[in-house]
């Protein structure tokens, strides 16, 4: 099958195929990182911006590596010393960008919907690297991406999703990602942070962190979002380690190769502890090496579809 | 496409590659420092079967890799139906080796340029020969083939089909027109 897209918003969007050719490129690209020259000519001649509207250096490096890893030439915006401080428009900078012959924009917004009504009004690819509490999808592709490595497959797998699911984009990408693909998905954490309607996806709820675990073929565990807590209710950070943290004790009564992924930064102590962070089932820094493949993916087939509708 | 002719047959394209293994070890003055890589897909069978027969006359396992030239087209702006990205896998040194690059049918050249520039990413190798089952000629580059399994002379409104038993099911070479 072809990839047809210029741009990749979300996996709601995507279909089972196409989530798989993704991931199938993705393998290919991987080896190019364990060359002494870490470098194809795929996408020389073009040209990539990072805009970043929310602080992120995992994500924003890991773009960039990718981008030049394919002989890209990427440009980084940090938005708080741009003309974005002058009151510009996402569409007018986005714009420009485009009236600079870039070929894609890489965009991080804290509005859910940012990357969608760019994508509208622009004819060059934007990748979205997340918006706001909607979908972060390099991030569910790099840990489905994972999972498959390590487990062989994805179809039928158990998948525990536990922690700040409501404040989370990447549990929505994970979400979208995994049930297409067949898994099933359980999302834990207390009530608060569960938001109303979720099922809908297809995942199922529960706040018994115990029983979850029991069943898990591997456990995505979310990085509590406290940052994003105005007011709002929010657990006592102690108090979520105790009846939710992942714990050597709680792993000791789960599924023996349990995988545990943590898209990052980890508050060690509060989602999980120390031991489990680095411990032997955890695959948390493989997830950040597939993060290049699967972005050198993305960015590879966005920009052959482009050139297809040309 | 409409088939022609049948260029070779299963027995010929046995002969064809066991002919290109003796070459390569009587070029390379046996062996030692000799690694093949094919480029995918037929050109990695062609190189399995090669490095098979240079075993059994040699009783030497020579390295064999494969190698995708996707990201390496210089066509890639411009591909009609998106190239698949496959693997490459070359899990030995070629520095300083004598290599033996392999594909199914030679052509224009470009497939070649492209495969030589993504071998060079990996190292400096003493030397890359190569070596294709089929050559048909209408070459667009400088580039020639030290092992050739036929010569065929074609037009450009014909095809060249490699059909080997790892990938098709039979292995045999055709010539087709083009409709």
């Amino acid at each position: 099958m072809a990839w047809t897209k210029k741009d990749l918003l979300g996996l709601e969007y995507l279909t089972q195929e196409e989530i798989e050719l993704i991931l199938d490129t993705a393998e290919s690209f991987k080896e190019v990182s364990t060359r002494e020259i870490k470098k194809v000519p795929a996408l020389r001649g073009k040209t990539a911006v990072n805009l970043f509207y929310e602080p992120s250096t995992r994500t924003r490096v890991s773009f960039e590596v990718a981008a030049k890893r394919l002989s890209a030439d990427v440009i980084n915006i940090a938005t708080e010393t741009s003309s974005v401080r002058k009151g510009e428009t996402l569409i007018d900078t986005g714009k420009n960008i485009q009236a600079l012959k870039a070929d894609i924009i890489i965009m991080r917004h804290n509005y859910s919907g940012a990357a969608n009504m760019l994508a509208r009004a622009l004819d060059i690819s934007v990748v979205n690297a997340g918006d706001g509490w909607h979908e972060h999808p390099t991030q569910a592709l790099l840990d489905i991406f994972t999972l498959k490595e390590k487990l062989g497959k994805i179809k039928g797998l158990n998948v525990a999703i536990v922690g700040d699911i409501a404040h989370s984009r990447v549990a929505r990408s994970n979400i979208w990602g995994l049930t297409k693909l067949g898994a099933n998905v359980t999302l834990c954490a207390p009530e608060m942070l569960i938001p109303v309607g979720i099922e809908l996806t297809g995942a199922k709820t529960s706040s018994n962190i115990d029983e979850v675990l029991k069943k898990a073929d591997a456990v995505n565990v979310l990085r509590m979002q406290f940052e994003r807590d105005e007011g709002a209710a929010f657990p006592e950070q102690l108090d979520y380690f105790k009846k939710f943290g992942i714990t050597e004790e709680r792993l000791a009564k789960a599924k023996k190769d349990i995988v545990v992924m943590h898209p990052g930064p980890i508050n060690r102590g509060i989602e999980m502890s120390s031991e489990v962070a680095d411990g032997a089932n955890s695959v948390i820094l493989e997830q950040v090496t597939n993060g290049i493949a699967v972005r050198m993916a993305v960015l590879f087939l966005v920009s052959q579809a482009k050139e297809a509708k040309k | 496409m409409k088939e022609k002719a049948k260029i070779l047959d299963q027995e010929g394209i046995n002969r064809a590659i066991m002919r290109i293994a003796h070459e390569i070890i009587e070029k390379n003055k046996g062996v030692s420092g000799l690694c093949i890589v094919g480029i995918r897909n037929r050109g990695v069978y062609l190189a399995e079967r090669i490095a098979d027969c240079i075993k059994k006359i040699e009783s030497a396992n020579i390295p064999t890799g494969a190698l995708d030239i996707t990201l390496y087209r210089d066509d890639l702006a411009l591909a009609s139906g998106q190239p698949l990205v496959r693997k490459t896998e070359i899990d030995f040194d070629i520095n300083d080796q004598n290599l033996v690059l392999v594909d199914d049918v030679l052509y224009t050249g470009r497939t070649i340029r492209a495969a030589l520039d993504a071998l060079i990413d990996f190292g400096r190798p003493k030397s890359i020969q190569l070596a294709v089952l089929v050559d048909r000629g209408h070459r667009e580059l400088p580039i020639r083939a030290d092992f050739v399994g036929k010569n065929i002379p074609t037009s450009n409104k014909e095809s060249v089909e490699v059909h080997l038993q790892e990938s098709d099911g039979s292995d045999e070479v055709l010539i087709a027109e083009k409709e």
